[in-house]
């Protein structure tokens, strides 16, 4: 068994870090930008400096997320479907189905009873029901993401039609321009999102408890809507960006 | 993969491109090319009619923008290919063609065969969409439409015997293409799906059937005596996943390389060249243009409704061929694939429950990354049932 061990999860717009021994000793956040590798050593660095450990004692490094394949010390490379599950389960053995809503693409994942993958469903190539689709659409209103929520809170939503990145921001100036609040294009956003969300569960079987993992689901608005649209209420896990990286600290530690 | 004989693939592999000189030879020597797109085109009367047929289906992605001018963007892959070798005239083999044969299977080809039908001569077939009876008379019409539109064109005649020696002909080869993928059914497999494919592309392209079987014989001989003394390029640990879908070829088999390249191995492919293919034509019946019409009526495409005889073929190949998971290849713009999908998912999960993964993309290389995700994650569920870490 690995005394110590780490995941890393570099994603397209957040790079993480955990330092896992049979508890979670060190985590870092740190913006992908354009060096992915960069990215993942500075997250693995502050995980360490975190956790007071020197990054000599680490045994196992396991990767994942987008930028997996861009570092030479990882041990062992693993998708991000796997090492959500494999983070989510640790964190809720009740869960059966996984959330996800990173940067560049969602996820949907099920669960079996011992927390192995069964199914999972991937939005397609566009951007829409994204982390980016709304970093974007929050661009257009002119607020960050975090401020996105608090616009939308109890606001009645706009209807938007489209879910593409490119004509979903034409839309939003259309309505802007008509008059049209920005509370309820904001709440219109986050409505659309969590459709998106619905339609992708739709298509695997939900069972069980859900755990909504990733950046996205931060932000408790975001967690509301969602789980409106799924008529259950979701497992948001203390720090949700985390999940990924902890995964994969986790199938290091197993080894 | 450097265990197989490397002659007998050399050969095999650069098949296309030597069979393209020879097929100019024969057409100076006065012989007649009918270029085909789809399975359903009955190869035994383009034969009987002393023609050559050459398979025609596009699978690259160079000439879709060309095509993109005239057609549709968010249109299959495979029509825009096809089209777009045929409106720029960088095929050779569609170069060298006389004659086309398309059908009416799904609205996209069909539309576009309007269109191709201004740049060369084609027929086309009004296929049925439904596998009875009375589609059967109606399909045997359609094949007597094309006897006498091969006739006239080329000014022959097409007799029983010339049919039954055709249907022979083309057994024979169904039987080597067979032998061939059955070889795969070893655990594990001696060859990989992506020379599996390489050669099922490439042997469309012969010009002499008798010897493209001889040659595809020998390769199956030589896999054979590879996988009894146990020579692999696999091990037991290998995911095993059957392939099904829309056709793939040489050009559009990126995710047949991406399964590969993240370690899996594609035993079966339950596609359009290969194993759809291998059922024979009954022989020897009194009326031969009935039993051509009556094995190409089943062939179970989704442009089919219903189409039970696919997933009843994938449940089977699947457990034949020992898989460990089942992945569907749609491609973005086939709608009757991309539905059917959901239903072959549900049929299998009630049955066999194999692990199932459905794929749709196109020929380009954009979504690379994501469908590294995906494959990845696939092999990843099959490797922790295999017992692998
Ligand atoms: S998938 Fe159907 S339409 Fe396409 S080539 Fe095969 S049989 Fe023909
Ligand atoms: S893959 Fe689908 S859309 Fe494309 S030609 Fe075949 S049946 Fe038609």
């Amino acid at each position: 068994m690995t005394r110590l061990a780490a995941g890393i999860d570099i994603g397209s717009m957040a790079t993480k870090a955990v330092i896992f021994d049979g508890e979670v000793r060190g985590e870092a956040v740190v913006p992908t930008g354009w060096e992915p590798r960069e990215a993942g050593l500075r997250a693995l660095r502050e995980a360490l400096v975190g956790a007071g450990l020197s990054e000599g004692r680490v045994e196992r490094v396991v990767g994942t997320g987008y930028g997996r394949v861009s570092l030479p010390i990882f041990d062992r490379k693993v998708t991000e479907i796997t090492c959500h599950a494999r983070g989510a389960y640790h964190l809720n053995a009740g869960t059966r189905t996984v959330i996800d809503i990173g940067g560049q693409d969602s996820k949907v994942i099920v669960l079996n009873h011992d927390g192995a993958v069964a199914d999972f469903i991937m939005n397609d190539k566009c951007a829409a029901g994204t982390g980016r689709f709304l970093q974007v659409m929050a661009g257009v209103l002119d607020v960050t993401l975090d401020g996105l929520g608090v616009l939308a809170a109890n606001a009645e939503p706009a209807s938007l039609s489209s879910m593409c990145t490119v004509f979903a921001e034409s839309e939003i100036v259309g309505l802007l321009a008509a008059g049209a609040g920005k509370e309820a294009i904001a709440a219109g956003i986050l409505a659309s999102i969590a459709q998106r969300i619905q339609g992708l569960a739709g298509r695997v079987s939900v069972l069980g408890e859900i755990t909504f993992t990733g950046g996205t689901a931060r932000n408790p608005e975001i967690c509301e809507v969602v789980a409106a649209h799924l008529g259950v209420p979701l497992h948001i896990p203390a720090n949700p960006q985390l999940v990924g990286a902890l995964g994969a600290a986790l199938i290091g530690w197993d080894a | 993969m450097t265990m197989m004989k490397a002659e007998t693939f050399a050969e095999i592999a650069s098949l296309r491109e030597r069979n393209v000189i020879a097929l100019k030879e024969a057409k100076e020597a006065g012989a007649r090319v009918v270029g085909t797109y789809c399975l359903y085109s009955p190869a035994e009367l383009i034969v009987a009619a002393g023609a050559i047929p050459v398979s025609l289906c596009g699978t690259s992605q160079n000439p879709v923008p060309v095509a993109e001018k005239v057609l549709p963007r968010n249109l299959c892959p495979l029509i825009k290919s096809s089209y777009g070798f045929a409106v720029t005239d960088t095929c050779p083999y569609f170069h060298l063609s006389d004659l086309l044969i398309a059908e009416t299977t799904c609205d996209g080809k069909k539309k576009m065969y309007e269109l191709m039908g201004e740049i060369k001569p084609l027929h086309l077939m009004q296929l049925p969409q439904v596998q009875d009876e009375a589609a059967l008379d109606y399909w045997v019409l359609e094949l007597k439409r094309m006897v006498r539109r091969l006739e006239n064109a080329f000014g022959v005649k097409i007799t029983e015997d010339a049919l039954h020696d055709a249907i022979r002909l083309c057994n024979d080869e169904r039987r080597s293409l067979q032998a061939l993928q059955d070889v795969c059914r070893q655990k594990p497999a001696p060859i990989s799906g992506q020379d599996l494919l390489t050669v099922l592309h490439n042997r469309g392209f012969s010009v002499n059937k008798r010897d493209a079987i001889a040659l595809v014989d020998r390769l199956t001989k030589e896999l054979q005596d590879m996988a009894v003394a146990g020579v692999s390029p696999f091990s037991a640990k290998t995911p095993r996943i059957l392939l099904t879908g829309v056709p793939v070829g040489i050009g559009s088999d990126k995710v047949v390389r991406m399964v590969e390249e993240s370690g899996g191995n594609i035993v079966c492919f339950e596609s359009c060249g290969a194993y759809k293919k291998v059922e024979p034509v009954e022989e020897g019946t009194a009326d031969p243009l009935l039993a051509i019409a009556e094995r190409y009526l089943r062939i179970p495409c989704s442009c089919m409704s219903p189409n039970q005889g696919r997933f009843e073929l994938v449940e089977r190949l699947a457990r034949e061929f020992r898989a460990d998971g089942v992945i569907d290849l749609t491609w973005q713009g086939c709608h009757t694939y991309n539905i059917e999908s959901y239903s072959l998912k549900k049929y299998l999960q009630e049955r066999s429950g194999i692990p199932f993964l459905q794929i749709e993309t196109d020929y380009s290389e954009s979504d690379a990354g994501q469908l590294k995700v995906r494959i990845e994650a696939f092999l990843e569920i099959l490797h922790r049932s295999l017992g692998a870490t």
